[in-house]
């Protein structure tokens, strides 16, 4: 899976979770609470679509971390390559 | 014969719309089951039965207000014969007009949530009796649309023109009636509240240190789906706290407090494109953490989604909020009548705080309640406010 497939995959997610978010506005460098009105539960949400269609589990310990598009494109495909095929 | 009414949902609400029946005359009911979706200026809400039987008659048609306590329906015992149905209530209420002039046969709730998704109702093709738009319809036309197209780059700004251009006509579309309704609904109640209440506020910080590392080392345990929030944490201990405090587990009827025997805490939820809503979790106090966890996750789903039920609008016994997860450090929410008391918690903030004598950094969050004056004085809150925090101190036991 490629960084751009995994990215709008992690975009395709937040607009699950939050039907009101236009994916073209999505600032990859800019903290999803400071782009959009998300709540905990919307986090957790969101965490819960990326596992379910990325198989990546993201640690709650990593959630402060893990604000951007970008962080979690990098977290993911990280991850994505220590799985064994 | 039982009736079936409408419902009061809200102390300020004195009419409905029914919107639609989800049952017909001669079918079978049990208690506790959805017959009809009821349009208040909150939201629209399933409304459940409370005696079972077989449905005899439909008194209101679809699109009607009618005050609460009206006779919706009648229900009646098994082997009753019912009375014809109306050929009206087999129809859903809602027929509008198409892009080019055709009609559309809309369920209400698909209504708005095509609003709330952006969704035109003259692309969805209906998959309902007659060609019935309905929710999962929507849902589908949303998930094939394509997604949005970037934003062309603005062209560069006109020279100064001779004559600046008309602004728009207003436009009310069904999204911005169904806010302006909420915030109506909101503004009675709010208003009504902060002139016959005389609130009394209360604040305590309360060291999360215990909840926030069991929390942590409970969610490491879990898988994804079934992890905890530490809001619902906050819930049961409120929860747990008031099985002392009963005198704040009540409601304001006439010029006299009635308590309740049981605990519902109304989790305030905020809707996307503004207002909020506080349904009921019911025994609040007497369910398990993953019980309530996933009572919350299917509130705000459904809260967002309009598909709230009646009971869960009309039986909170006290409210919590949150709202300081956005931000703010502390909230000294506005009592919502009939209830007399509101719980409100703060961002959760590392700060120094000393224990046993040492200087600590600390997850810390202020608590807050909002106490009825007529009912309890500040010490019953303060007292209350300490209960909430010694519950918070031993989360194994939530």
């Amino acid at each position: 899976m490629t960084k751009q497939e995994i990215r709008d995959t992690i975009v395709s997610c937040l607009c699950e979770v939050a039907p009101e978010i236009d994916p073209a506005t999505v600032k990859d460098d800019v903290s999803f609470r400071d782009q959009f009105d998300v709540d905990s539960m919307d986090l957790l949400n969101f965490v819960i679509a990326m596992h379910e269609r990325l198989g990546v589990d993201i640690p709650e310990s990593e959630y402060g971390r893990l604000g951007t598009v970008d962080l979690l494109v990098e977290f993911i495909s990280a991850r994505l390559a220590a799985t064994p095929a | 014969m039982a009736e079936f009414v409408m419902p009061a949902l809200g102390a300020d609400m004195s009419a409905g719309t029914l919107l639609e029946w989800l049952k017909q005359p001669g079918d079978h009911v049990e208690r506790g089951e959805i017959i009809a979706i009821v349009h208040t200026d909150k939201a629209d809400i399933e409304v459940e039965v409370y005696s079972s039987g077989v449905l005899q008659e439909l008194l209101v048609e679809p699109g009607t207000e009618v005050p609460t306590g009206t006779v919706l329906a009648l229900i009646g015992e098994e082997g009753e014969a019912p009375v014809a149905k109306p050929a009206e209530a087999a129809e859903p209420a809602l027929v509008l007009a198409g892009g080019d002039g055709h009609r559309l046969l809309v369920s209400p709730s698909a209504k708005h949530l095509a609003a709330e998704l952006g969704v035109d109702l003259a692309t969805v093709e209906g998959s309902g009796p007659g060609g019935r738009i309905q929710r999962k319809d929507v849902e589908r036309a949303k998930a094939a649309a394509p997604p949005s197209a970037p934003t062309p780059a603005p062209s560069p700004p006109p020279l100064a023109p001779a004559v600046p251009p008309a602004p728009p006509p207003p436009a009310a579309t069904p999204a911005v009636e169904a806010q302006a309704a909420m915030r109506r609904a909101i503004a009675a109640s709010m208003s009504r509240s902060k002139r016959e209440i005389p609130h009394v506020y209360l604040s305590q910080t309360i060291d999360l240190s215990p909840a926030v590392a069991w929390l942590a080392d409970e969610n490491t345990r879990r898988s994804v789906p079934d992890r905890l929030l530490l809001g619902v944490l906050l819930v049961k201990a409120v929860a747990l706290a008031l099985r002392d405090f009963p005198e704040l587990n009540a409601r304001w009827e006439g010029d006299q407090v009635v308590r309740s025997e049981r605990i519902h805490v109304g989790n305030a939820i905020f809707l996307r494109g503004g207002g909020l809503v506080a349904p009921a979790i019911h025994d609040t106090d007497q369910r398990t953490l993953d019980e309530l966890m996933h009572s919350f996750r299917d509130l705000v789903a459904r809260a967002r989604s309009f598909s709230l039920r009646a009971a869960e609008m009309s039986d909170p016994t006290i409210t919590v909020t949150s709202i300081g997860e956005r931000g703010v450090e502390a909230i000294f929410p506005i009592i919502v009548p009939p209830q007399v008391a509101i719980v409100g918690f703060g961002k959760v903030v590392d700060r120094p705080w000393v224990s046993n004598g040492q200087l600590l950094v600390c997850p810390l969050v202020t608590a807050t309640v909002s106490v009825d004056h007529r009912v309890a004085d500040g010490h019953v809150g303060s007292a209350f406010l300490a209960a909430v925090d010694q519950r918070l101190q031993e989360p194994d036991d939530l």
